[in-house]
């Protein structure tokens, strides 16, 4: 009989445990064996005792693999190092109604009932079948650490004894999921469940994929959008060692090789030249950014028209205006984009990570006339996402050389590629006018947008001018006003556009944080007093004053350095930030310290959160400080990390983070950080210098005034 | 032409051109995958390695200039002393997110304890500054190094 050790427990789940769980991420997507215990179709327990989650989210180092494991393990008492997770197919009948695309924030959000409560029935029918073996009450047995327990007579059997006897019963229909205060696992800091793994070289990404007999290949795009291959020197391609095939299609150029340098060798010796047509060629960056600029003298259509905007500004004590423009950003993932594919006797298959595993089966499927079921995507870790792997052109090209090869191929493409053929978070431009009242309260309130629409992409003719991502979360605003006009007009230019980390909040977040900050120094008021008048939401509030009372707020600053204040709520989280940049004589803009106070309902895995804030701090703090990706004569001119700058170790601030307790509903925790650090930054740079940026990126604009 | 030399205390030779970088000639041909490819221009540091010692970026080395000398990759490092003291580091800071910089950036930690055994905050900001990190690890990366030392010089008091 086991002895079940709660002190074992405990130990076994904390971030400082002893013990080294490297888990093996099994390669293939388990089902559930047929007699074995299925929660659904991807929770269960295995004859063996172990619970088997298949992630139905794709992990992209966000640590939604950890996230989801501790909750399958609470539920299911056993220790999350214990739980055998793989990375799922793609694969949309088997996971629906979840989604295995993984973005906006909605992991936890989506899983949170659904998880519980297959668990809480797995659960139930473990302590179900060792009631009925006991003949005793299924009320006076629980489930703990991996064994169902009768405490009065101290019974303890293991699932795997258990396992066989539950399937054979119909699982419950209803079980009551864990309440907070059972929680051992939830809220509690856990190490990452693949970082052991990943810090030894050991994880398998996307890019280290290795299929026996498996060829490489690199590709070159035209450098021009839109541009078609117009001559290539196959046979000095071919007369590289290592070469063994060259693929032309319409608009790219495959090389295949033994090896990655011999590919690569490969494209350089075809000197491919290229062909594109006038509009393309002759798009540049002023263009791109005139016409959205442009586009906010068109009267837009209107997301939220509440209220009388004419009448407000009548009674209206003062009016404020400005304009905030925003660039063009690439993702530029440690990992390049990459696929390996293999097509062979009509059916083909994928080795890849993508956040969307079951997208990209579809896209591959188009992309080669073949079934459904014809196409297999095996999804693994991926070397940073942040949007670009939710587009699945990498998959459709490896699948479309693959096609004419005999081999599987493993098509990486070069930074430069990356870079250069990005689906890029496109330019935006935010206008408003407010009126304001006596008290400084704002009484009217026109916010105009123009920019790149990605649902009109996705949505074609069903788009009807709104789009629900650029304006996501201005419907139910904090800063609430009587008369409240908000307007979107899209303005598209040849340039592909995409998801980018914040979405449509992270646009949203700068332009009107900027905004309120210019609004409290035209009053004279602090940046936080301000906010706090102006806003009633309590948890919003309780964020701000947490930040303030944890930052430097109300120590003043020496000459040269400032603080700048940001609060969101977006994604069902509450975050405020307040940054301390310093400027010296040189213009350049350093980051000492961000300090963030976040309540995102219930906690996971602190350890996991203040990762995140750590990341969108630094990830969306460098793309305000330095990210713009510019385009002349129809291509991009950034290339690598020396014109495409990030933050650097010695560049990074110290960032301090405040999780305020809270039982409410898990928010999302990979976007929110990216969001509120741009207008934090911006407004600490005016506060250090005296120059309010309304332009991004903030170094180039503090340049150029 | 035949490049030898020795990988993680094991003599190799592999029938490649001397001008192939060490990068592609661990992952392609030694099919050793924990070095990474980010830039293949020695501006991320994803593909760091040790050469007799000292980190180089293997992308920018070709294979010719490695000939007789020591390579240490991430698999090795991680066998010897200061190679665990870093990733049992690593594993107490939770260091990793995507994890994909991580080995490159283990490889550089452990350069920069060769020649500094207890660095300063500056000293890390100045040993770490070639290594990219898109997720925003530096903060832990930072703690890591400084328990990493500790570890170390313990292991060999």
């Amino acid at each position: 009989m086991m002895r079940a050790s709660r002190r074992q427990f405990i130990a076994g789940s904390s971030l400082a445990a002893g013990a080294l769980a490297v888990p093996v991420l099994a390669t293939h997507a388990a089902t559930p064996a047929a007699k074995a215990l299925a929660a659904n179709t991807w929770l269960g327990v295995g004859l063996d005792g172990k619970v088997t989650l298949a992630l139905p989210k794709t992990e992209m180092g966000q640590g939604i693999l950890t996230a989801v494991t501790m909750i399958a393990a609470e539920e299911l008492a056993v220790a999350p190092a214990d739980v055998v997770v793989t990375l799922a197919d793609g694969d949309k009948e088997r996971f629906a109604p979840i989604s295995q695309e993984t973005g906006g924030s909605t992991s936890i959000r989506e899983l949170w009932q659904p998880l519980r409560e297959a668990g809480a029935k797995a659960r139930a029918a473990l302590v179900q079948a060792a009631a009925a073996q006991w003949k005793v009450s299924a009320a006076d047995c629980h489930a703990f650490n991996g064994a169902v327990v009768h405490q009065a007579s101290g019974k303890v059997l293991p699932y795997a004894a258990l396992v066989t006897a539950a399937a054979a019963a119909p699982l419950p229909t209803e079980a009551p999921v864990l309440g907070a205060s059972d929680y051992k696992v939830i809220g509690k800091p856990h190490r990452r469940l693949d970082g052991a793994a990943k810090a030894r070289g050991k994880a398998e990404f996307g890019i280290d994929v290795i299929v026996p007999g498996m060829k490489f290949a690199a590709i070159v795009q035209s450098p021009v959008f839109g541009g078609t291959l117009a001559t290539a020197n196959e046979a000095a391609a071919k007369a590289v060692p290592g070469v063994v095939a060259v693929v032309k299609v319409s608009d790219a150029l495959y090389v295949v090789a033994d090896n990655t340098w011999a590919a690569k060798q490969g494209i350089a010796a075809a000197a491919p030249t290229w062909t594109a047509d006038a509009a393309h060629k002759a798009t540049t960056h002023a263009q791109i950014t005139g016409a959205v600029a442009a586009a906010l003298e068109k009267p837009g259509f209107a997301a939220v028209d509440n209220g009388d905007l004419a009448k407000a500004r009548a009674g209206a004590k003062r009016t404020f205006s400005a304009e905030y423009h925003q660039a063009f950003l690439a993702h530029a993932t440690m990992e390049p984009a990459n696929c390996v594919a293999q097509v062979k006797d009509g059916a083909c298959t994928v080795w890849t990570g993508t956040q969307v595993p079951s997208v990209a089966r579809d896209a591959a499927a188009k992309a080669l006339g073949f079934a459904l079921d014809k196409v297999t995507v095996h999804n693994r870790l991926m070397g940073g996402g942040f949007g670009r792997r939710l587009e699945t052109d990498m998959v459709e090209r490896a699948v479309q050389l693959a096609a004419k090869v005999p081999w599987p191929v493993k098509l990486i493409w070069s930074r430069e590629e990356d870079i250069a053929h990005d689906w890029y978070r496109p330019a935006y431009a935010d206008r408003f006018n407010v009126a304001l009242d006596a008290e400084g309260k704002p009484v009217a309130w026109e916010h105009k947008i123009a920019g790149s629409s990605i649902m009109a992409r996705l949505m074609g003719p069903a788009f009807k001018g709104v789009d629900d991502d650029v304006v996501d979360g201005l419907t139910a605003p904090l800063y609430e006003v009587p008369a409240r006009k908000v307007t979107f007009q899209q303005a598209e230019s040849l340039v592909p556009t995409s998801w980018w980390r914040g979405v449509g909040p992270l646009r949203t977040a700068f332009a009107v944080e900027s905004l309120v900050d210019e609004l409290a120094h035209e009053l004279g008021r602090d940046a936080i007093e301000y906010r706090l008048a102006l806003i009633t939401d309590p948890r919003a509030r309780h964020a701000l004053e947490t930040v303030r009372a944890l930052s430097d707020w109300n120590t003043k600053q020496p000459a040269g350095t400032g603080l700048g204040v940001a609060v969101i709520h977006n994604w069902d989280t509450y975050m405020a930030a307040v940054a301390q940049v310093s400027v010296g004589a040189d213009k350049q803009i350093v980051v000492k310290k961000v300090t963030v106070a976040v309540d995102c309902g219930q906690a996971i895995n602190p350890s996991g959160i203040r990762a995140q804030i750590d990341s969108g701090v630094l990830f969306g703090g460098s793309a305000a400080l330095f990210g713009e990706v510019t385009f002349n004569g129809g291509a991009a001119e950034q290339s690598n990390f020396h014109d495409y700058r990030v933050l650097r170790m010695n560049e990074a601030p110290r960032i301090e983070t405040t999780l305020i307790t809270s039982t409410e509903k898990p928010g999302g925790m990979g976007e929110p950080p990216c969001a509120v650090i741009f207008p934090a930054l911006a407004n600490a740079v005016f506060a250090a210098t005296g120059k309010r940026l309304r332009t991004l990126p903030l170094q180039k604009a503090l340049e150029s005034v | 032409m035949a490049v030898t030399l020795t990988i993680n205390g094991k003599p190799a030779s592999f029938d490649v051109p001397a001008e192939m970088p060490l990068l592609w000639l661990l992952r392609d041909v030694a099919q050793m995958t924990g070095t990474k490819f980010g830039c293949a221009a020695g501006l991320c540091g994803a593909c760091s390695v040790l050469i007799d010692g000292t980190r180089a970026f293997s992308c920018q080395t070709p294979a010719g200039d490695a000939q007789g000398k020591a390579i240490t990759t991430i698999e090795g490092l991680t066998e010897q002393p200061l190679g665990k003291a870093l990733v049992t580091a690593w594993d107490e800071v939770d260091v990793v997110q995507c994890g994909y910089c991580q080995p490159g950036q283990i490889v550089a930690a452990a350069s920069l304890l060769k020649d500094n055994p207890k660095p300063d905050d500056a000293a890390i900001d100045a040993g770490m500054a070639g290594n990219i990190c898109r997720c925003g690890t530096y903060p832990r990366i930072r703690t890591a190094i400084h328990r990493a030392a500790a570890l170390h010089a313990g292991e060999k008091a």
